[in-house]
């Protein structure tokens, strides 16, 4: 195994390992996201969605709660100088970047296995599109994980932190959202799954998640600078 | 040091617009079917055009910032992107007035490239909040210029998706520069947009001046305010 392949999964096994043992992030974004989905079921007044509306719902509550991982994500390296020990390691910086944004995609996931079959429950009429659903998130799950690493590295050194990170995360993840509503709305339309324009969204998701794996895996290591 | 050239560059900037602005009003002909409002056109697609190459601009500075270290190409960063953003702020008002005198509403959803435009103001808008809250002035920077290369690279995608969001049944209905416009209208339109060019270049020099000499005056109290024989072996105070 090379240096920067070991390195990867030594720095991924330990976060997924620290979040096990303190489960800081997982089941706060897990509630945060049921949470939001009683509050739009309220704030929407309805008991049943369908087409854009489910799809705007189901986004927005996965990217919100998803902005409470992203900021907790390099706290630990700031406080307890895994920073400094990266600099210090004889690898490659942007091996830190893989390996957050790899622990990201899984908390996300992890996430959604909790947070989709229970929008299903409150909100859908069949679970029809859910199949082809899995496609989406995955993607968007890459993408949201690579701009929320890049976002979150700098803004852990920062005073605002909490603030900063949904602050400049937000418009960036526009094209994401547009794209993953664009592809989720007709799976889970009124009647039964369609797939109208689903292979162009998809193919946008992966060009966003390329384009901005790409750029924070080259700006990566001008981060870690000291 | 930044400040030759500002008056000659200054001068041409006025006498630019002053051409251009007549020919908008006395050369150009009547658009048929809006009317004086189009004129708008002039001011708000050359703003707009200025203020994107601005922020394409703000990334590439920041990338040399970041392959040379040298400050200078993080202050012209900095200030690309703060008049750009100014400049989009214009964008986005005129935008709106001439979608309230077109089509009677100050927003619209509808078209791809204002909608897309919003979104990357908002996103340079978080540019500052980001900036000022890192303490440490070296990082600052680094971090500024991490932020203008993400935000660079950012545009063109963004367009692409918003413009991929758009029905495919709604028909375009302002009139592009590129859509058959008669040479007059191109001219003047041409004019103008040299003139906005040349304010931004103007607005940005003269941005960059006030900060080098402010940055020198601050210098120079520091070093006077130092205490003799203190910590440097100096005596006379320092001038960058």
């Amino acid at each position: 195994m090379t240096p920067s392949r070991a390195a990867f999964a030594a720095i991924l096994a330990k976060d997924l390992r620290s979040e096990l043992r303190t489960l800081q992030s997982l089941p706060a974004m897990a509630l945060f996201s049921v949470t939001t989905l009683v509050i739009f079921r309220f704030g929407l007044d309805r008991t049943s969605l369908s087409g854009s509306l489910a799809a705007g719902v189901l986004w927005a509550t996965l990217l919100f709660a998803a902005v409470l991982g992203i900021n907790r994500l390099f706290v630990a390296e700031r406080e307890e100088g895994g920073f400094d020990a990266i600099r210090l390691a004889p690898i490659d910086r942007s091996v830190l970047f893989g390996a957050k944004v790899a622990a990201l995609v899984i908390y996300l996931a992890a996430l959604e296995l909790v947070a989709v079959p229970i929008f299903a429950v409150f909100f859908l009429d069949g679970a029809g599109g859910l199949g082809p659903l899995v496609a989406v998130l995955l993607l968007a799950d890459l993408g949201l994980a690579a701009t929320g690493t890049l976002i979150s590295s700098m803004a852990v050194n920062s005073r605002a932190r909490d603030l900063l990170v949904p602050l400049v995360l937000l418009p960036l993840v526009v094209p994401l959202m547009i794209a993953a509503t664009g592809a989720t709305e007709p799976l889970l339309a009124l009647g039964g799954p369609s797939y109208h324009r689903f292979g162009t969204w998809l193919m946008v998701l992966g060009l966003y998640d390329l384009i901005f794996g790409l750029v924070g895996y080259a700006v990566f290591d001008f981060l870690l600078e000291d | 040091m930044y400040g030759k050239g500002l008056k000659p560059l200054s001068i041409a900037t006025v006498a630019m617009l002053a051409v251009a602005l007549s020919l908008v009003f006395f050369y150009a002909p009547l658009d048929g079917d809006q009317g004086f409002i189009q004129k708008i056109f002039y001011v708000h697609v050359p703003l707009a055009i200025v203020a994107l190459i601005g922020f394409i601009l703000g990334g590439v500075f920041a990338i040399a910032h970041l392959r040379t270290n040298n400050r200078k190409w993080d202050a012209y960063s900095y200030v690309s992107i703060h008049i750009s953003v100014i400049f989009g702020v214009a964008v986005l008002i005129t935008g709106a007035i001439w979608a309230k005198a077109s089509w009677g509403h100050w927003w619209v959803w509808d078209e791809p490239t204002l909608v897309s435009f919003l979104i990357v103001f908002l996103l340079y808008a978080t540019y500052y909040p980001f900036r000022y809250a890192i303490e440490d002035r070296d990082r600052q920077a680094r971090y500024a210029s991490v932020f203008a290369v993400t935000a660079g690279a950012f545009v063109p995608l963004n367009f692409m998706a918003v413009r991929m969001a758009q029905s495919l049944v709604h028909p375009r209905t302002f009139a592009t520069a590129e859509g058959g416009m008669p040479g007059e209208m191109m001219l003047a339109f041409l004019c103008m947009l040299v003139a906005i060019g040349l304010l931004w270049t103007t607005l940005v020099k003269f941005e960059l001046t006030a900060k080098s000499a402010s940055g020198q005056v601050k210098r120079l109290r520091r070093a006077l305010d130092a205490p003799v024989g203190g910590g440097s072996s100096r005596i006379a105070p320092e001038v960058s």
